[in-house]
């Protein structure tokens, strides 16, 4: 089978790769590109670590065939930080141990980034319901809410 | 001295129901074969498949563990933790 | 609490035990980098998949795998006949069966095959080449099946061991455990009231978020490395050897992060497949399982059945109990029946009990260890019952509980005596608190259990090192699951009295660090920080005669204050850790030093807990509205990751409780077997888990950890079927409490 190539932008970056027709973004993702921050938990988008910004909305990348990306803007959990410049959510995840495994965490910061994104100020209601589709198996998700709600206040502050 | 207790298990199986005993040993293993000879076959169910609690502490491979003066012992299942 | 309102807090008398720094891996665990199993790519490294039993329970008559070894990219297939035939203890055969199925396969997702190939696909569709013809038997699914006298048996040489006399034939009962006290039939004849019941639950899977993953490297002089994601690479490494016939010497294993466990992690699945494999190849090998794998081939817990039965008097004092409960152990025998007749009566003093526990094999996969293995089952049925009399003597359940408590001196109904324990202080975290006193509204219900767990000590080993430049390096082999690197800095810290930001905890591998146990049986923090402490204090004791050299006084001169040499007098200026890291050649080299140890003093750890759900008449669904757990964690090293331990513990067992179950079609095949069928809690279900994290210090550790990893799974099933006892006016006895459940005992109230 010919592989198809695929141009688009990750993390800020322009890239190609190569990759099968009915291959997975997210196998391109891990393989391809080396972007192994993006998790695979289940392959059939039910557990959200593997979610990443394409075109600035949340996706599952397991559910994204590797061709669709092309022409794509893409963030994965990667291209968050500046340098080593920490997002607050990223912050604020490690201040409030919001991970435990940190398995899921990759995805649980890109869904909660889109979040906080669509939403400055979301009630903890809008955070559970936002991040009901990321999966984490150790926090019990209290810690992982707090964090995303202080974040939450920090950016808001400091747009303010 | 050690004073041994057996569980139910133990009571109906080795020890024709008898549930504690005093025994001189200094250590397990040497309560074991004093055990094993009282109750013939009661030593290899306590050397395998069997942790030992010595004043309450639960003690997995025991048998070389000394006994002080009137320890409390007790034969238990093997267990695992999650 | 958010962050911002709830300082450190340290504990007393301490300056860095009871902080929460940062942990000292979550930068990279926040930004992608950290190394999970799945992440690794090694030049010419071709991929694995297995080929898996098809059949619940079937001879394997024969396997071709000739057209398998001829297609595009193949480079080795692997069947029965490449591993040697199982020999040792049965446990050790049980092992070697369940990582490739010899004669039979005796669950859906047995191991039957294995190819290694230079691209997945490839893999995949030579594994599905691989002609297999199987003789189809019946299978049993259920303990009740399974001990039924005409059953199918797994084994034909299983002998039920701790029944007198001894029985002349094989069964598919491997063991009874028995534990009895005083005269029961008295006991009843005493009772006021007496309650019972017979309680069911499902296999539950550990749903950890990384499936499980492996990379096999064998060089040709026979050497491999394999890199794995578990819960003890040491163990990874001696359980693989048994399967291939090696020395564990021949492996090093080297661990990557590892995404979740539970206890399900403690086990092999692909590890000897990749090596194997890898060795036949003579390639790099990976391996990593689907989701669909995980829930058919892993471990899940065991489903069972029980039967209690509880006499009380009026005044709430518990006098008489017997339990029969039968635990599926899956394909092989060792369900945790014995540690769940251990814990189901174990927080109360009960004059008259008989509790027998069976251990039943049944053709589902083989269980592992989850979460205080076997506690969670006996403590529902238990824990159920003691609601009932409290309601029927009209006696408040956290009062009826007190009535009973163990405590100190105490003896355990497993046998011991106990020490200092705080179970009491669970009970009256809970009482005191205003949760308690909440009032509920109509639909609404209110449920309180307690468990307990005993965590366990095991081998630890640690090596601790002093740098050039004055910082410190502690290495252990425990891996680190859900903060213990942060643990270990802080009591490192503690113990040098230097920052904690100055300590870099490793976790070395199998030829890196003496041997480490399992992280498992909440032993880490307890276990291998005492191991790190042990170490920490010989350095000490080393710096302190370095400082004595130096200043040319006697040792007792000398003492460590601050993170510092200092003479007793005040007679010289102290000396850093700095100082003497950078003047070692003139006082006797490096400073590094090692501790191993099997650890004592293991402190037991008791849970309470109270939820308040609201049930929708119209649906049976169960929203929880409030959930409060209180646990005895002996002293909290590090309080955001103990509290996370408790929290999430409480999180598992509600969905243990309320949606969690392994659903299975006649044919013995799983029905559910992803993450949208079998439906773990999500955001959206949970409220806040409010927290209590009681204090009663462990005598048996320097800083008094008692370990906290598992005891908090074992009440939230108890607590939500009594809450929606107390909601519906329906006593529920098999789980999970599924809507369809619910609303069938509202519509049918009066049956």
């Amino acid at each position: 089978m010919s592989r198809i190539q695929v141009s688009c932008t990750v993390n800020g970056d322009p890239v190609d790769f190569l990759c099968d027709a009915d291959g997975s973004l997210l196998n391109s993702l891990r393989d391809e590109l080396g972007l192994t921050g993006v998790k695979e938990g289940c392959g059939t988008g039910d557990c959200g670590a593997c979610s990443i910004l394409l075109d600035g909305e949340l996706n599952c990348s397991c559910l994204i065939f590797a061709p669709e990306a092309e022409g794509t803007t893409i963030t994965t959990v990667e291209g968050l930080a500046n340098g080593d410049h920490l997002t607050p959510l990223q912050q604020c995840f490690l201040e409030g141990a919001a991970l435990q495994c940190g398995i899921c965490t990759p995805g649980v910061l890109v869904a909660a980034t889109s979040l906080l994104n669509h939403n400055p100020n979301p009630t903890e209601t809008e955070i559970r319901y936002a991040l009901a589709g990321n999966l984490c198996r150790c926090t019990g998700y209290d810690k992982i809410v707090r964090a995303v709600r202080e974040a939450a206040a920090q950016i808001r502050e400091t747009s303010a | 001295m050690a004073h041994v207790h057996f569980s139910a298990g133990l009571r109906s199986s080795f020890t024709g129901g008898v549930a504690d005993l005093v025994v001189e040993a200094t250590t397990v293993r040497a309560l074991i074969r004093a055990l094993d000879e009282r109750f013939p076959g009661i030593g290899e169910k306590l050397s395998s498949g069997t942790s030992v609690a010595i004043d309450g502490e639960i003690i997995p491979d025991a048998d070389l563990e000394a006994l002080a003066p009137h320890a409390e012992v007790h034969f238990l299942e093997t267990l695992g933790g999650g | 609490m958010t962050i911002a309102e709830d300082p450190a807090t340290t504990a007393p008398g301490y300056k860095w035990v009871g902080t929460r720094m940062i942990r000292p891996d979550g930068f990279e665990k926040v930004t992608g980098r950290a190394r999970f199993g799945a992440d690794l790519k090694l030049n010419g490294m071709l991929y694995g998949h297995v080929l898996r039993s098809p059949h619940a329970h079937a001879n394997i008559v024969s396997i071709d795998t000739s057209e398998a070894e001829k297609m595009a990219g193949v480079r080795a297939v692997i069947t029965r006949a490449d591993f040697p035939a199982p020999s040792g203890p049965a446990g050790d055969q049980d092992l070697q069966r369940n990582a490739m199925a010899r004669e039979k396969v005796l669950y859906e997702g047995h191991v039957v095959a294995a190819v290694a190939a230079q691209t997945r696909g490839q893999a995949k569709a030579a594994a599905e080449a691989i002609k297999v013809v199987y003789e189809v038997l019946p299978h049993v699914m259920t303990v009740d099946e399974a001990m039924a006298p005409s059953a199918a048996l797994l084994h034909p040489n299983l002998m039920t061991k701790g029944i007198d006399p001894a029985p002349t034939g094989p069964s598919n009962v491997a063991s009874r455990a028995l534990y009895q006290g005083g005269d029961l039939d008295l006991g009843f004849a005493e009772s006021d009231v007496v309650v019972e019941g017979t309680f069911t639950t499902k296999p539950v899977h550990h749903g950890y978020i990384e499936p499980h993953a492996a990379v096999a490297d064998t060089t040709p002089n026979g050497r491999t490395t394999l890199w794995c994601s578990s819960q003890g690479h040491f163990t990874m490494r001696a359980m693989s050897a048994k399967v291939l016939g090696w020395e564990p010497s021949r492996l090093k294993v080297i661990p990557a992060e590892i995404g979740g466990g539970f206890g399900g992690k403690t086990t092999i699945y692909l590890e000897p497949l990749a090596v194997r494999l890898s060795q036949k190849a003579g390639r790099p090998v990976k391996m990593v399982m689907s989701r669909d794998e995980v829930f058919r081939a892993t471990g899940p817990a065991s489903g069972t059945k029980i039967v209690a039965k509880m006499g009380f008097k009026n005044d709430g004092t518990m006098v008489a109990a017997e339990l029969w409960m039968a635990y599926e152990a899956g394909a092989f025998a060792g369900s945790p029946a014995g540690a769940g007749s251990m814990t189901a009566l174990a927080p109360y003093t009960v004059a008259n009990f008989l509790i027998e526990g069976f251990d039943v094999v049944v053709n589902k996969p083989k269980v592992a260890a989850y979460r205080a293995p076997g506690a969670p089952m006996s403590s529902f049925a238990v824990e159920s019952l003691i609601d009932e009399a409290a309601t029927k003597i009209g006696m408040d359940p956290i009062e009826i509980r007190l009535k009973n408590a163990v405590t100190e001196g105490c003896q355990a109904t497993y046998g011991p005596k106990f020490p200092r324990i705080g179970f009491v202080e669970t009970l009256e975290a809970i009482k005191n608190h205003p949760n308690y006193q909440i009032p509920l509204g109509p639909n609404q219900g209110r449920g309180v259990a307690s468990g307990f767990w005993f965590n366990a000590g095991l081998n630890s080993s640690a090596t601790v090192h002093v740098n050039e430049d004055g910082n410190v390096i502690v290495v252990t082999g425990s891996p680190d699951i859900g903060g213990s690197r942060a643990s270990m800095a802080l009591m490192a810290a503690e113990e040098f009295g230097i920052d904690a930001a100055r300590i870099q905890p490793v976790v070395g591998d199998t030829e890196s660090v003496g041997y480490n146990d399992q992280t498992g049986g909440s032993r880490t923090t307890l276990a291998t920080g005492a191991a790190v402490i042990e170490a920490c204090r010989k350095i000490l004791a080393d710096l302190r005669g370095r400082a004595a050299k130096q200043w040319d006084v006697p040792l007792d001169k000398v003492e460590w204050v601050d993170g510092q040499a200092q003479h007793v007098d005040g007679t010289q200026p102290p000396l850093s850790l700095e100082d003497l890291a950078k003047g070692w050649n003139r006082t006797g080299g490096p400073l590094t030093a090692s501790a191993a140890l099997n650890a004592r003093g293991v402190g037991s750890a008791f849970s309470t807990q109270v939820v308040d759900l609201e049930i929708d008449p119209d649906t049976g669904h169960v929203t929880v509205l409030r959930y409060l757990t209180a646990q005895d964690a002996g002293r909290a090293i590090h309080p955001s990751y103990v509290e996370g331990q408790l929290q999430g513990g409480v999180v598992q067992g509600l969905g243990w409780a309320l949606n969690e179950e392994y659903i299975f079609d006649r044919n013995g095949k799983m029905e559910n077997a992803s993450f949208l069928d079998y439906r773990i809690p999500v955001a959206s279900d949970m409220p806040m888990i409010d927290t209590i994290v009681v204090e009663v210090p462990n005598p048996g550790h320097p800083y008094g950890v008692r370990g906290v990893g598992e005891v908090g799974i074992v009440p939230p099933l108890a607590a939500v079927a009594n809450a929606v006892e107390h909601a519906v006016g329906r006593r529920l006895r098999d789980l999970p409490l599924s809507p369809v459940r619910i609303l069938d005992a509202i519509l049918n109230k009066d049956c």
